[in-house]
């Protein structure tokens, strides 16, 4: 793997002397690099969020779409109450385990590219209300997130912070590189898992865990391998 | 339209009623005398029966609040709270009913007041009380098939750490960690014991569909299909994570079921767990646009139980005109707001929400100047306030490309309410009232009756919309509103356009009560803005109960608090408005087409983080 | 007649869809103009509202509060640069509403007694809720409330919590941020120092005016 990374860092380097007979297919990773960039910009200043508001974040997003913040600025004002029409999922607020499932389904529903910004301390990690019962301890368990904005609620001027991180982040991303996103690889990307509600929430990808808990008589006492 | 209304009398409601019902009841109904508690202990037996005489009889026509506490090792047994109020105002009376805590089972008043329903349902759910005779008591925050009822003494979260903060483990020797390392499965769940995974069939979705009917109506002259729609809780006109099962004969409402707890975040289990002073911060997040006098109502209700003990100074009078004043300008706030989004659901997409939000973002420059923050403002303290008015609203350049701004506060303020907010109003006034697309959609839409808005346990706007002048703050006055000169608005046909137009109303009455207020605040500048020493972080609160209610912009949030004398509370219940105004919600829309049925809950004016906790 | 509240309230939009205009004029189709900003963000604003970050930012109040930080003496003070001046008393850990501060407090490694500095400080920017209580309690003056909020990140496992030395910020940082507070703050313990200093100095004067005067 190492010396494979070497090697494409070789290939990339702009300096390597071309062969004749492979001119053209250089012409194609520096067209890519054109398309990238265009497309970049055209994905960036259009990013279309979906209407989605959890809790008290979701009032500073309303004021960051409102006159004085003016997401309409960055090309973001188009709030869509579908997320089939969206690029953008806003995570707003408290996460609830009741609530998580929702989420799940409509971001499976989101069409590609997708991003999804984390607003808040409760979207990001829990928030003052990560002990709660019925609280997840952040989005990212269950769905990727792209941006991290953290603050109890973020100001407007904060969300555009993290609205202008991820324009960074999508100028960033190239057509070609698979690894830098995962929806021009072949075929369909995975879907999210689905959490179930069970008598607390269940994740099926931590079955194996359940499983063994169920068989072990007693609660054990110490913590299983699950992301932190 | 407004009315003035008798202001309460200072008798307290026990003695008198006690009295009268013991009569009746002979030893059914007994005084609660346990130290610093209030109110009478009934049979559980008796209790429709002394509910019905309280309403009937002694004029106790309104539930305020009703909520379980649970008693583990004082008594164990699961008790059940009501405060009623007479909506002629008055202070409250208190019926407790109390129960074993293994099969927990009480009457239900949903017969007596429809207003019991949801919050009977809340107490099945979160204390595992199993009321009889209730017509739907399912889980309401929580899904069904959920193990356990939280809200009692010995559940305990996955994450639980230990029964009362501060956490030892934070100091003096705090290794950072995330809670996610210590529980088992990581992601704060917690399974019952011998649970099996692959036996398991979550029920949560089907118990919300197992009652509705479906099926042809063929009575109708038109052979129309009953249908199902789940609206929520992703929906754009819902204010947040709402849901409402709806089942609609074509167009038409046949019934409505209210889905909530998508934004149950524990607030009362983990305000049980914090001191009383970290409750201040946590109160803001309840209605969250109205973070002021949430703070308001949770500093009257503590301060009441502090006012037992031996050592309390009440607020100063500079206090309590502050507080006057941030409780109005967050009513201002918060009715802009709603109607902003009452627009919203009618259609004008954005634009009356604009202007809205710009007057909003004025005052909440003033928030941010005084409180440290534009929402969560955590300001008031038991005692007074946290910071004093600032001289000026100035800011300070730290990061690239700031730019500052320079204010004389007083100066700010007083342009604030004589000139900005009446002319915004007077523009909402003239921009929607007369405008024929919300009349035609508003007038005659939604209607609630006065009787049922009483017997709904509905409040604020949308039980004064419904032709009863009732508001807390006249009713039964706390702070200073008893010195201030303000009429209660009240509007009689109860439908959406009434609602509307009684935010407009109360808007007024609201500058009204800023334009007093301000020339107090300049007499007593430079007076103290807290009584007593500051810098106590943990208040002594004796032992007892208080119920602390405040007229929010939402209608009356109150708060019970209940205490042992340690440093937490033993029971921490927010009635909140949102939620229980939720009641009365199937009632309005039955009947109506499925688009009036955003327009009306616009006007009910919810917000999830209070309808939910 | 039907139809004119519609008018009217047209009308309404018009008048602000105009103001813009008039606004845009009086300040001379400047986008961005520094001398337009404070009139058209005060209460006389009409027209234009709209902050144009991130080429302007509507700069904090003093008591704006977001995630806390700890106050350091500068890094060139004379005796105590870079010296804590939190004494790791615990006060805000026991106050902090979602519990979300960690302290170790500091011992002597030869005698293993408690000194007044912590010897590891964590807050979990996941947790805190920005309720400014540990500042508001802390009696040392020694956490405040930062007012830096661009703090979006792309990762939250490896920096939303922050230790000590994420944490730490020169004297003079705060003194920049919220001079009126910091100043109040100064003229109540009696000087630009950290609270034991100015306690050890007065001793200092003390002791050698009994000298003097023996
Ligand atoms: S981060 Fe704070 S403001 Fe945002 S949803 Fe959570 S509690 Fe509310
Ligand atoms: S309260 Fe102040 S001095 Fe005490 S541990 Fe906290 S920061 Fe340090
Ligand atoms: S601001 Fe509040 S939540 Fe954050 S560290 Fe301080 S006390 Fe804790």
């Amino acid at each position: 793997m190492t010396n494979n990374s070497d090697f494409l860092k070789e290939l990339h380097d702009p300096e390597l002397p071309v062969p004749d007979d492979m001119r053209s297919s250089v012409a194609v990773t520096n067209l890519d690099k054109l398309m990238s960039t265009v497309y970049n910009w055209g994905r960036r200043n259009s990013i279309w969020p979906m209407a989605f508001g959890l809790a008290c974040c979701a009032i500073e997003m309303i004021a960051t779409a409102a006159s004085r913040y003016d997401q309409a600025r960055f090309g973001m004002e188009v709030i869509r109450a579908s997320p089939r029409q969206s690029d953008l999922m806003l995570v707003s607020g408290t996460v609830t385990k009741k609530m998580v499932v929702p989420i799940v389904r409509l971001y499976n529903q989101m069409p590609e590219p997708k991003y999804v910004l984390a607003m808040g301390a409760c979207a990001c990690g829990g928030g003052p209300f990560k002990d709660g019962y019925n609280v997840v301890g952040g989005i990212d368990k269950y769905i990727p997130v792209d941006v991290y904005v953290p603050g109890c609620p973020p100001t407007p001027q904060a969300l555009l912070h993290g609205l202008i991180m991820l324009q960074k982040k999508i100028d960033g991303q190239s057509l070609s590189n698979r690894n830098s996103v995962p929806w021009y690889g072949r075929g369909p990307s995975d879907e999210a898992t689905m959490p179930v509600l069970g008598p607390d929430i269940i994740d099926p990808r931590q079955a194996h865990i359940l499983r063994r808990q169920a068989g072990a008589t007693e609660q054990p006492s110490e913590p299983a391998d699950t992301d932190a | 339209m407004t009315e003035q209304v008798p202001t309460a009398d200072t008798v307290t409601p026990t003695g008198e009623t006690l009295n009268v019902l013991h009569k009746r009841f002979k030893k059914a109904v007994r005084q609660d005398d346990r130290d610093g508690y209030d109110g009478i202990l009934i049979d559980p037996a008796r209790l429709v029966e002394v509910a019905t005489a309280a309403r009937d009889e002694l004029g106790y026509d309104y539930l305020a609040s009703a909520t379980a506490v649970d008693y583990l090792g004082k008594g164990d047994h699961l008790e059940m709270v009501y405060h009623l109020c007479r909506t002629s105002g008055g202070p409250a009376l208190v019926l407790k009913a109390q129960t074993p805590r293994e099969n927990a089972e009480l009457p239900s008043l949903t017969g007596v007041w429809s207003g019991a329903d949801f919050q009977e349902r809340e107490a099945w759910d979160l204390m595992g009380i199993r009321f009889t005779g209730h017509p739907n008591l399912k889980r309401i925050l929580l899904w069904e098939g959920f193990d356990g009822h939280p809200l009692r003494k010995d559940w305990r979260e996955a994450y639980y750490e230990a029964d009362q903060k501060p956490f030892d483990s934070r100091w003096p020797d705090g290794h950072v960690r995330r809670a996610e390392q210590d529980n088992p499965y990581g992601k704060n769940v917690r399974y019952p014991d011998g649970f099996v995974l692959d036996e398991y069939q979550s029920t949560a979705e089907d118990a919300l569909y197992a009652d509705v009917a479906l099926g042809l109506d063929v009575s109708a002259d038109l052979a129309t299909e009953r249908v199902v729609v789940s609206m929520g809780p992703q929906h754009p006109s819902t204010h947040g994570v709402f849901r409402m099962i709806v089942t609609l004969d074509g167009e038409r409402i046949e019934a409505l079921e209210p889905v909530m707890g998508y934004l149950h975040r524990n607030h009362e289990k983990i305000g049980e767990r914090n001191t009383f002073l970290q409750n201040m911060p946590y109160t803001d997040r309840l209605d969250y646009i109205c973070s002021l006098s949430n703070n308001l109502g949770y500093a009257l209700a503590v301060e009441r139980l502090m006012s037992l003990g031996s050592r309390y100074e009440p607020p100063t009078y500079r206090a309590e005109a502050i507080r006057v004043l941030m409780a109005e300008l967050t009513r201002i706030v918060n009715h802009m707001w709603a109607i902003g989004f009452l627009l919203n659901d009618l259609g004008a997409f954005f634009t009356p929400m604009m202007y809205a939000v710009t007057e909003r973002e004025l005052i909440l420059d003033f928030f941010e100047a005084t409180t440290g923050s534009r929402m969560m403002c955590n300001y008031m303290r038991f005692g007074g306030v946290a910071h004093d008015i600032p001289d000026r609203m100035r800011s300070e350049a730290s990061l690239i490309n700031d730019r500052v701004r320079d204010e004389n506060t007083m100066e700010y303020l007083h342009k604030l309410i004589n000139e900005r907010l009446p002319r915004a109003i007077d523009q909402f006034d003239e921009y929607l009232t007369t405008s024929e697309i919300v009349t035609n959609r508003c007038i005659g839409v939604g209607v609630l009756s006065t009787a049922d808005a009483i017997a709904a346990s509905a409040a604020g706007p949308v039980l004064r919309a419904s032709g009863v002048p009732y508001d807390v703050r006249r009713a039964d006055p706390y702070s200073i509103y008893a010195d201030l000169d303000f009429d209660v608005a009240v509007r009689y046909h109860g439908d959406v356009y009434d609602r509307y137009l009684i935010r407009l109303d109360e808007m007024r009455q609201s500058i009204r009560i800023l334009k007093q207020v301000w020339p107090l605040l300049m007499d007593t500048g430079g007076q103290p803005f807290f009584a007593g020493r500051g810098g106590i972080y943990s208040p002594r609160v004796p032992a007892g109960e208080s119920y602390g209610r405040v007229e929010n912009p939402k209608g009356e949030l109150g708060y019970y608090v209940v205490s042992d004398g340690g440093q937490n509370p033993r029971r921490y219940h927010v009635r909140a408005p949102s939620f229980i105004n939720l009641t009365a919600l199937e009632q309005m829309c039955k009947g109506h087409k499925v688009a009036d049925v955003v327009a009306i809950l616009g006007s009910i004016d919810i917000v999830l983080g209070e309808t939910d906790r | 007649m039907y139809g004119s509240g519609v008018w009217r309230g047209l009308l309404v939009t018009l008048k602000h869809f105009v103001a813009t205009y008039v606004d845009d004029i009086r300040w001379g189709f400047r986008r961005r103009n520094p001398a337009a900003f404070p009139v058209r963000q005060s209460l006389d604003g009409r027209g234009v509202f709209t902050v144009e970050y991130p080429e302007e930012k509507i700069a904090v109040p003093e008591r704006f509060r977001f995630i806390p930080f700890l106050v350091v003496d500068n890094y060139d003070h004379p005796e105590r640069a870079g010296h804590d001046w939190c004494t790791s008393c615990g006060i805000c850990a026991k106050v902090c509403p979602p519990q979300c501060i960690w302290i170790v407090r500091g011992s002597d490694p030869d005698s293993g007694r408690p000194v007044p500095e912590p010897d590891a400080f964590y807050i979990d920017i996941d947790l805190c809720m920005n309720c400014g209580l540990c500042a508001e309690f802390c009696p040392f003056d020694a956490i405040k409330m930062d007012h830096d909020y661009e703090l979006a990140s792309y990762d939250r496992t490896s920096n939303h919590i922050y230790d000590k030395r994420r944490l730490s910020k020169e004297f003079r940082y705060w003194q920049s941020i919220a001079p009126t507070i910091a100043e109040q703050e100064a003229s109540a313990r009696g000087g630009w120092e950290h609270k034991d200093v100015l306690k050890q100095k007065a001793k200092d004067a003390k002791a050698v005016a009994s000298e003097q005067a023996e």
